[in-house]
């Protein structure tokens, strides 16, 4: 073309075109970009042909490596579960009495049983078990349903008030408000009493005439000191530990709605040996108790010595 | 006087439709949206009446045709407001949802939460920043590049105002909660169909252009434009393929269900990026670098090489979005070498814009202009290497669904496609409104500095958390059990979030010194009294020759 002229800071031609004052140089393809490119397409073939790549009326081309995502998980997942077996099946060969005295194995369960409590616990109870309201703190040594390992396996593998499940953890705080069975200000003097438990406010005649609700009402599941029933699951209200909070306005609504949180039974979503890792995890998390001793059929549990020392105070 | 009642009538028609579809609506949101569309014909209505010339009318006159030897930029100003505005806009609303996610408590419910504001966000950026900033550039560098005055002027004015109506639609749903939960591809149907024929105006005005062009050839700029327009509508008919609920209400489903679903939306979604904000914005980069370097592109032929090699392999690569999911590995494994192969034409492009610097590389030193089209380039490189080693599976095995996604789409966002747009605003602003130069060039390197170490603290904290997401989601104990739960890894990469939403913060910053100076600019206010870019102190005193005190 006529316009072709050479640029002189480069020294190389140009296309000799020209729109709104921009030009071209005619410079060739730089050697390594080129080269580069070939490799990358070459790459791609030899991938192309070891790899699955290519589509078919039943199934896809399967390459010569015969690689599948699919059998690449299932070969991780027996590889990573193998490791697992011997630890496993000597978990699920120790019943859990016998379980603490392994110190090795107990190690491990707790290992494999923090596993599990991250992927499947940590939604209601918190990463660090430390729950939240309505959520209970499994760090602690206050236990609704009891807390040696056998307890903790119990309510693990039936869940709270689980419908369908037998042995489940059931029990149903009436909603003496909603329900008229108190007055209203009865309700607000049974809470003035409970909440004069543990200090929260100073004793009344309020609190006076709400002794007298407690002892009509509440005392049939939480024991006539308040400190709770485990049958139950009905916590101890004489000390500082609430679940669904213990200013005037949450004791209220618990007392006129009443609560009843629900858990669910692991034992038909995981396998036992997990469930017993878990158990034994809960347990290690600073307020496991002993295992309980036999006690006199009709009789209330016997008090039992926690693991950490601290007793819970059961009547 | 007959086009100006037939102009009004149409639009009382549609302001009749609409005002129908309000009080027979389905849902809440469609009689708000219906309500949108209803003022924006008001608006309508009142410029089809106010704005005629009626005394000219009325002597049976009609306007004097526009010369054909001036080019239309009516338009282009519009849309350099609207590239500011809506810019502006979405980097505040990133720079939101960026601290929503550092601490959760910003989460306004409903209408302000996380998963409303990030299509917000997203829209915003791409849609309605990018968008304008294409559509901006491609209706002046079609006229400049084919020495052609715009086809179809009027039809440019429908395809710029339909879009901000398409915008507004869009942003205003996903605060109602409307979207059909495609990436990306949020709007609901109506909004779609809307789109539809804006983006066919689009390429009707486009092609238009380029057929009554008086140069011969059509020049590299205008490829990579039109490879976007066609592509887009082909990738935004088939995405949004879904059947109403209703036709008065804001739900649909898609037509696609199950892996093909997913296969459609990343086939669209790799593509949006790929010819939305790298084959559109390269149009651009082929324009605005050599008029603002002044200098020739680098080669002819790599442009060729690197155009079509792009264009074929980008459309392959989506399925590198869906590694290891329930998508055939054959489908997978075509992702990935797409993907692969896609890194030297991507170069290409770096190679072509940076290598126009030849002999002009000087001009970086006293240019903060040229200087945001380098860091451009620069980004653009880093990500296009970047995304084809992410899409190899052993590494997508690590960054996939982590914060790494999201860093390595910010620094091709923030570094390739803000700066080059930001380049373009500067250049264009003063040519528009004719004005000598920028209200202050300080302020564009103020603008520069903060914008690139802005996306520093972006794409590195990104990268941090990413890692260290991915390596503690598979990180095995001693005794063969995960080590962390998911929320371990949330409070891990904490910092990092606050940190990334101060590199927000910073490119924000930027952002307001380019609504200042553009504002000032296009006031007409006095060129603001600064130092120049580059300058040697001159001394007179010390210039002339030394004369011996005793030679006297």
């Amino acid at each position: 073309m006529a316009n072709k002229r050479i640029d002189e800071p480069t020294g190389t031609e140009t296309m000799g075109h020209e729109w709104d004052g921009i030009e071209e140089l005619n410079t060739p393809l730089p050697g390594w970009w080129l080269w580069t490119f070939y490799a990358c397409i070459i790459f791609a073939i030899a991938y192309c042909v070891v790899y699955p790549s290519w589509p078919g009326m039943k199934e896809g081309s399967h390459g010569v490596f015969g690689w599948t995502s699919r059998g690449q998980l299932a070969q991780e997942m027996a590889a990573a579960k193998a490791d697992r077996q011997v630890t496993l099946d000597a978990i699920a060969a120790t019943s859990l009495e016998d379980l603490p005295a392994n110190k090795d194995l107990m190690a491990k369960a707790v290992e494999g049983g923090k596993a599990a409590f991250k992927v499947n616990c940590v939604p209601c109870h918190g990463s660090g078990a430390a729950g939240s309201k309505g959520y209970p703190n499994l760090n602690d040594n206050d236990w609704l349903w009891g807390g040696s390992l056998t307890d903790i396996h119990t309510t693990l593998l039936h869940g709270i008030r689980q419908p369908g499940d037998a042995a489940t953890r059931m029990s149903a705080m009436p909603a003496f408000g909603r329900d008229g069975m108190l007055q209203p200000a009865a309700v607000a003097d049974v809470v003035s009493y409970v909440r004069s438990l543990s200090g929260l406010e100073p004793a009344s005649a309020a609190s006076q005439r709400g002794n007298a609700v407690f002892a009509a009402n509440c005392v049939a599941c939480h024991g006539p000191d308040a400190k709770g029933g485990r049958m139950f699951g009905a916590p101890n209200l004489a000390d500082k530990i609430w679940l669904y909070g213990s200013t005037r306005e949450d004791v209220t609504e618990t007392v006129t709605n009443a609560h009843a949180g629900v858990m669910p039974a692991w034992g038909g979503r995981l396998d036992p040996v997990t469930i017993k890792m878990l158990a034994v995890y809960v347990h290690s998390l600073g307020g496991g108790e002993k295992f309980a001793q036999p006690a006199p059929a009709g009789a209330a549990p016997a008090p039992a010595g926690a693991a950490s020392g601290a007793t819970n105070g059961q009547p | 006087m007959v086009t100006v009642l037939s102009r009004a009538s149409i639009w009382l028609v549609l302001l009749l439709a609409s005002v129908v579809a309000v009080v027979v609506a389905k849902d809440t949101g469609f009689a708000i949206q219906m309500g949108t569309v209803g003022l924006a014909c008001l608006v309508g209505l009142w410029f089809s009446i106010s704005k005629p010339n009626y005394s000219l009318l009325a002597k049976g006159q009609s306007e004097p045709a526009p010369s054909e030897s001036k080019y239309y930029d009516d338009v282009i100003r519009w849309g350099v407001i609207a590239m500011v505005f809506w810019g502006f806009a979405g980097f505040l609303v990133g720079v939101l949802i960026a601290f929503q996610l550092a601490f959760p408590d910003l989460n306004l419910e409903p209408w302000f939460n996380f998963g409303r504001m990030r299509p917000l966000h997203t829209s915003a950026v791409i849609f309605a920043f990018g968008g304008n900033v294409l559509i901006g550039t491609s209706f002046y560098v079609v006229q400049r590049t084919c020495r052609a005055r715009l086809a179809f002027p009027g039809l440019a004015r429908f395809v710029f105002w339909g879009y901000q109506l398409f915008i507004v639609l869009a942003a205003t749903g996903y605060l109602l909660g409307i979207s059909q939960g495609k990436e990306y591809a949020e709007p609901e149907w109506y909004v779609d169909l809307w789109l539809t024929v804006v983006w066919v105006a689009y390429l009707i005005v486009f092609g238009g252009t380029i057929l009554k062009r008086s140069e011969p050839h059509i020049y590299v700029a205008n490829w990579f434009y039109l490879s976007m327009i066609l592509t887009v509508a082909l990738l935004h008919l088939v995405n949004n393929a879904a059947i109403p609920v209703s036709f008065l209400g804001s739900q649909s489903i898609s037509v696609f269900a199950g892996v093909q679903g997913a296969m459609v939306q990343w086939w669209y979604g790799h593509n949006a990026v790929g010819f939305f904000l790298t084959a559109g914005f390269l149009g651009m980069m082929y324009y605005f670098v050599p008029k603002q370097a002044q200098r020739p592109v680098y080669s002819y032929r790599l442009s060729i090489i690197h155009f079509w090699a792009l264009i074929f392999l980008y459309i392959w690569a989506g399925p590198h979005h869906l590694h290891y999911t329930a998508l055939p590995d054959w489908a997978q494994t075509l992702g990935m070498v797409f993907s692969v192969m896609l890194w030297m034409p991507s170069w290409g492009g770096m190679i072509n814009g940076l290598m126009t610097l030849n002999g002009a590389w000087d001009k970086l030193r006293t240019d903060p202009i040229l200087r945001m089209f380098v860091m451009s380039i620069a980004f653009y490189g880093m990500s296009t290497f970047e995304g084809p080693m992410m899409s190899v599976k052993s590494v997508n095995s690590l960054s996939h669904y982590t914060n790494w996604t999201i860093g390595h789409v910010h620094s091709g966002a923030l570094g390739w496609n803000g700066m080059v747009s930001f380049g373009a605003i500067y250049y264009l602003v003063p040519r528009l409104w004719n004005r000598e130069r920028m209200y202050s060039l300080r302020m564009i390197n103020w603008h520069f500095w903060t914008a690139t170490v802005g996306i520093v603290f972006y794409a590195a904290s990104m990268w941090v958390a990413g890692i260290t997401q991915g390596l503690m989601w598979r990180e095995y104990g001693a005794t063969g059990y995960l080590v962390n739960s998911f929320a371990d890894s949330v409070a891990a990469i904490h910092p990092m979030y606050v940190l990334r939403g101060l590199g927000g913060v910073l490119y924000l910053s930027g952002a307001v010194f380019m609504v200042i100076n553009v504002w000032k600019t296009i006031a007409g206010s006095p060129l603001r009294d600064e130092a120049p870019m580059y300058n040697v102190e001159y001394n007179p005193a010390a210039d002339q020759p030394v004369v011996a005190a005793n030679a006297a």
